[in-house]
Parts: structure tokens; sequence; C-alpha cells
């Protein structure tokens, strides 16, 4: 019987740039280059940095990737989490596969605390950036700086400044010609990529505006422990401090955010929105909001609404509808109708793994010498449409891309170390400053 | 819930129906105890008793030797197919299923189950034969079940069509049912005549029978005799590692029912039951 069984998945269809084709996209340099990997084999030896859930299962996907490869160091914060990382990894009995043979960490190439990646980076030919966004532009310069290939997730930053820094390494890694990948996964997954498709065929006409949502119960809290420093305590609950998470607008709705863009085919020029805390006010929440509402203007004057909510027992909903002038998408139906007609219905059975997706193809084009991947721009101008979101929410002013992402604004600590203050700090009574509108200003 | 009679049945399908599968056979005639069984598949409103009740802690993996709850989910696990209180509750693993019949037993003192395959299919065909209990010809699934060609993509309220012969309604359609069995392709053929009460024990995690057809399948996949074996993949977008113990990402056709023994097995055997099942 056996429904639900994915069908073949079509391979992914590339949107190779034009500048990279002239540039001599598959020149032979990098393959000739007897240096390409730091084995004297053909394995691709595979760093993670940040392993939490995530992270883990980003290095079991890309161990799970059929080519060559070997995870040779680990990088954490905290020895318990990579621990735990390196346990599941080397889980015969783990449900999605055992990779306990390509696992060649050894407790020389486990490495722990704020300098932990760089080691970690340097024994490796790629390297997956999986700790929560604010330490991306920190990590993916110095991935780049040293020469290796890059998976990262979202969002790749928590402020204008870090925004910057990954739009500059991006430039960086298009000279070198590394592959970087960004874990906007739905740019991978088969529905999308087919909707996307019939979108720039003209299906629905021209792209007049946009609805997207992550409305949710929200997520898991890590209370805070005795003994815990402030910088320790921020860590562990890192979901609720800006700097190291950038709000749910950012971790969460950015793919929401990010498909309208690409769909759109270009990035806000300004927004302007409301948001609050209304009900998760606890001092475990830290600093971050419940709820934003968006409104983000292209400049050929089409909008995109933007909603996010973390409030139980309220109207969940994750989805995009693209509207235009001859019909709508419903990317969470996988449709595209017009006046309630359906034009085309995409077949879910045939929905592939887009994070298996992801990893599949980036280790294919490395195994290859292939020069293919260069999402970081995008990751970093996604990330920045949702930043500037949140300025909008917690000013409540109009927030203007060019202003905004010139201006320097940078809410990452000065010193990163255990007994180093982090950028926001408690009050006597354990709560942290929230952003009021109307009074929060980020220019004067 | 409706009694469901003592009785026998033949399990299984013949070779000359259209669709069937290698693993609806050799049939074969089985016994079953009575039982209560639920008219609808569970609801959310039903669900969420448990689902949101502050009372119960909220745990990552399965409690063992207590009750918990499944954690939040990050996405609509619903995929915008609505939450009203009278559309069954769907995404949830088997885990989370054995866990609500647990609470139900620490609420109530009775014990409710899922069914085995077993009960599934007997209470399924009513008495019948055929390909869909009303006959072999789709065409009368419409009337008694949301699949492909009727449900718009989507599940819907419980009751809303026909209830087959014993009073049970969507058995063959809106959302797939969780089983108790570990999925056997040979099960059948391991059996003997008139095995009573069959059940293949819960062995690894991955893959358990589901039952009935949902509102995405074809007619074939929606017979009375058709077996899902639920794999790994229903979990496959997933992205943390470990992966939920409690909901499914990609079981959104899954959902369950549930059935009462007559005869109350004693508080040992239930709390092995639990234990075996949660482990």
């Amino acid at each position: 019987m056996k429904t639900n069984e994915t069908g073949k998945t079509s391979r992914r269809d590339f949107v190779k740039q034009s500048s990279m084709l002239a540039g001599g996209l598959m020149a032979a340099p990098l393959i000739s280059n007897a240096g390409y990997f730091n084995s004297v084999d053909d394995t691709i030896k595979i760093a993670v940095i940040g392993c939490g859930g995530r992270g883990t299962g980003a290095a079991m996907q890309a161990l799970l990737s059929k080519q060559n490869v070997k995870l040779v160091a680990m990088a954490d914060a905290f020895r318990d989490r990579l621990d735990s990382c390196y346990k599941e990894l080397t889980n015969e009995n783990n449900e999605d596969g055992n990779v306990k043979a390509k696992v060649a960490v050894t407790e020389a190439t486990k490495f722990v605390g704020f300098d932990a990646y760089a080691k970690a980076i340097a024994l490796a030919d790629v390297v997956l950036l999986t700790t929560p966004p604010g330490f991306r532009p920190i990590h993916f310069a110095e991935a780049i700086k040293q020469g290796k290939h890059v998976f990262m997730e979202k969002p790749v930053a928590t402020d204008p400044a870090g925004i910057k820094k990954v739009l500059e390494t991006a430039e960086i890694a298009k000279q070198k010609k590394l592959n970087v990948v960004v874990g906007l996964q739905r740019h991978y997954q088969n529905s999308y990529l087919e909707l996307y498709k019939r979108v720039q065929d003209g299906m629905i006409g021209e792209i007049t505006s946009g609805q997207v949502w992550w409305n949710n119960d929200g997520v898991w809290v890590n209370m805070r422990k005795p003994g815990q420093t402030e910088m320790e305590y921020q860590m562990r609950n890192w979901y609720y401090f800006n700097w190291l998470c950038g709000d749910h607008i950012n971790e969460q709705h950015i793919h929401n955010i990010d498909v309208m863009n690409w769909f759109k085919g270009a990035y806000p020029v300004k927004a302007q929105g409301m948001g609050g805390r209304q009900v998760r006010t606890g001092k475990e929440y830290g600093e971050i909001y419940d709820h934003h509402f968006v409104e983000f203007h292209y400049a050929d004057g089409s909008i995109m609404n933007s909603q996010c909510r973390h409030i139980k027992g309220t109207y969940a909903k994750v989805d995009e509808m693209i509207v235009g002038t001859k019909g709508v998408v419903k990317c969470g139906d996988a449709q595209i109708s017009s006046k309630g007609k359906s034009l085309y219905q995409y077949d879910k059975k045939l929905e592939n793994n887009p994070y298996q997706t992801e990893h599949d193809e980036l280790f294919a084009a490395i195994a290859k010498g292939e020069y293919k991947f260069a999402d970081a721009e995008n990751g970093a101008k996604a990330t920045m449409t949702a930043v500037m979101g949140r300025m909008a929410t917690y000013s409540g002013e109009v927030i203007e891309w060019d202003k905004a992402l010139n201006s320097g604004v940078s809410i990452m600590p000065s010193k990163f170390a255990w007994d180093a203050n982090p950028p926001t700090l408690p009050d006597a009574n354990g709560f942290y400053p929230v952003a009021t509108p109307g009074v929060t200003k980020y220019f004067s | 819930m409706v009694p469901i009679p003592a009785g026998s049945f033949t399990m299984g399908s013949p070779n000359s129906e259209k669709g069937r599968e290698e693993d609806e056979g050799p049939q074969h005639k089985i016994q079953l105890s009575s039982f209560w069984m639920g008219v609808y598949e569970v609801t959310f409103a039903e669900w969420d008793a448990f689902f949101k009740n502050m009372e119960v802690p909220q745990t990552k993996a399965i409690a063992i030797d207590a009750v918990s709850r499944p954690t939040a989910q990050y996405i609509d696990l619903t995929w915008g197919m609505g939450r009203d209180g009278k559309q069954p509750t769907n995404s949830m693993s088997q885990s989370a299923t054995i866990m609500y019949c647990k609470w139900l037993y620490t609420q109530t003192g009775v014990f409710y189950r899922l069914p085995t395959e077993a009960e599934w299919e007997y209470a399924c065909r009513a008495g019948t034969t055929t390909a869909f209990g009303y006959g072999s010809d789709p065409a009368t699934l419409a009337e008694h079940g949301y699949f492909k060609d009727n449900s718009g993509g989507k599940f819907h309220k419980v009751g809303e069509l026909k209830p087959n012969r014993w009073g049970l309604f969507d058995m063959l359609g809106n959302l797939s049912e969780w089983t108790l069995d570990q999925y056997d392709a040979a099960a059948y053929s391991k059996l003997a005549e008139n095995a009573k009460n069959p059940l293949s024990a819960p062995g690894t995690r991955y893959p358990r029978v589901v039952r009935g057809g949902n509102y995405l399948s074809d007619a074939n996949e929606s017979r009375c005799a058709n077996r899902i074996p639920a794999v790994a993949d229903w979990n496959k977008r997933d992205p943390q590692i470990p992966k939920s113990r409690w909901w499914l990402t990609d079981g959104m056709t899954v959902g369950f029912r549930l059935v009462r023994p007559a005869v109350q097995p004693s508080k040992d055997e239930i709390e092995k039951f639990f234990a075996q099942y949660l482990k």
C-alpha cells in the first residue's frame, strides 16, 4: 500500500546567476587545485559549529548526503550540548539513519567555548553554522576567511551591522568560489519550486501584494538556574534575547517573509508596523515581543503584510499567500487559483524533505568541484527584511531599508566571555528593558 | 461509542480485489471479543482537553512513569485545514495517542486504547466482505468517506457522511487511523486459522500500522483491507534531532479512534500495556 511514499523528486532547477556564469562557473582551477580538500583522499571533511537540536539535524543530513563525507570536528559554547549532539550522531539506532561510521570526531577535535568555532573550522572542508543567529556573521566571516564551503542556518544575523558583515563576506565567498547554502529550506522544497516556476511563467500576472504568517503558541523556555552568570543564562535561554535571536519575527517568521521577497524578486524599501508583548510578559521571556504586524513596501508600490504571533491558545497559521493581477498563490495549499478556481495544484505526496535536499545538493556540488550556491546575499537580505520589521514595530516609525542597513546599529556584546555583561541586563526584579513604540528610537 | 459484538470474520482481501496488495493476504478467519468503539475519529475538542490541560506537565520526552502532554507545535500541523472542535485531530505520533489513553485512564478509571488491526478491519467491514464494505464501486466510497475525489484536499468535520452498518463514521476516509500493531507485511501468513484477538506486538517505533484511507488517498488506498505502514518519513521535516516524539511533520493524514474492551483488563495488565507502548 505505501501511501505517503515519497515519489521521485525532481532535481532542483538551479537558478544560476548570470554573473557566476560569466565568471566561468565551471572553470577548472578549483578542481585541479590539489589543496581543494584538506584530505589526502577525496573525503569531504565537515565541522559543525553549534550543536543544538538544529545543528545535530544539519550534521545528520550532511552525513546522509551520499557523498564521501566525515564529521571531523564539533564546536559549541557548552560541553553538554556538544555531548548530546555527539551521542545522537553516534547512535546506531537513530531513526534517521546510522551515520556512526562517518563520525570521526575525537576528544581533541571537540571544541568548547566562545572561541571554539575557529579551531573547528580549521579542520574542515565544509562547515555547518548552526548556533543562535547572533554569532553567524562572525562565524561566517571566519569560515570564508579560512576558505571553507558553508551551510548556515537562517537567520544570518540579528542587527544591521551583522547583516552588513554577512553581505561583505558573501562577496568574498563569491570571489573565492566557495559554495554557501542558507537554511531557508523552502527554496529547496518541491512544492515551492513548482509554484515559483509557474509564477515566473506568468500564471498570476504581476505580483501586487502578499500576506505572510507565523502565528503559533511559541517555543521553549530555559529557566534561570542557580550559579549561572548573566551571560550563561542568556546563552541558555537565547530565544528571548535580541542579540542572540533577533526576536521571533527574525528567527522564525523570516521563512515566510523570504518567500514573498523570492517570488516578488525584490526586497522591500521600507516598513512600518505595530507590535508588543501583551501576554508573554514574564521575566523568563527576556525582551522580545509576542506579536508583530508589519506592512512592508516594495519600490513598485506593492505591499507585504506580515504577521507573527507567539501567544498560546490563539489561531495558528504558518503560511504565505502571494496575490497577482491574474491569480493567487497559496503556498500551504500548494495551489494557484483565480477567483476561487484552481489553476494549478501540486500533488503533496511528491513533497521532498527540503532539509535533506539542501545537503544533498550542496555536497554533490562540492564532491564534483562545482561552484553552484551563493545563498548568502539573499540570506542576509531576508534577515534585513525581518530586522527592518522589528525596528519598525519597536520604534513605531517608518524604517527605510538603506538607512537602516547602513546605520551601523549593533546590538552585540563588546566582549564574549562567561563573566562579561551581555548588552541587555535585568533590573532588580529580574525584568529586562523592553522596546516601547514612540520612545525607542534608532535614528536621532 | 457503540458496542461491537464478539464474532468472527475473514480478514484481508481476495486476490481478485482491485487494488489489492500482497500484505493483505492470505485471507484468514479470526475471532474477536466484543468491544466499544468510538463512533467518530477523536476530535480537536476531545484532544485539546488533554493537549491544552495546564495541569498536565508538558515534556519533551514521553513520560514513562507519569502522564505528560505534548510540546507546543512550532508550526501549524493542520497545515491550514483548521482546528474546529469537530474536526478530527491529526499529525500526532502513535505514542501521543497512547499517552492520551493513559491520561483518560487517570481521569476516568476506564481503560481506552487504540484498536488492533483486526478489530479495526472487523469494525470497518461490519459484516460485509466487499472492498469498501458497501460494495466494490468507488462511487459508494464517496457516500461514506472523504478521499481524494471528494475531500477538496483537506479533512472535514467528523460525521458529515453516512455511517457504516455498525454506526461508525469516517472509517474509510477523512483521516487514516492509528492501530496498535507493528507492521509486518507477512503477518497474515503467520496466523493460525481462527486465531483469537491477534496483535503484532510493538517492536521498533517504525513502522506501525495505520488503517483506513484519508483525504489524500485514492480509492484503492481507502479499501477496508488496506494496510498502511507508518514510516520514519512521516516526520521528515522535523529539522531538529532528536525529533519530536509527539508530532509528525508529515503525518498530517493520520488521526485516531478509541476502543474500550468490553471486559476491562486488570490494573496490572493496564500498567503493563502503557509501559510497553510508551517505552
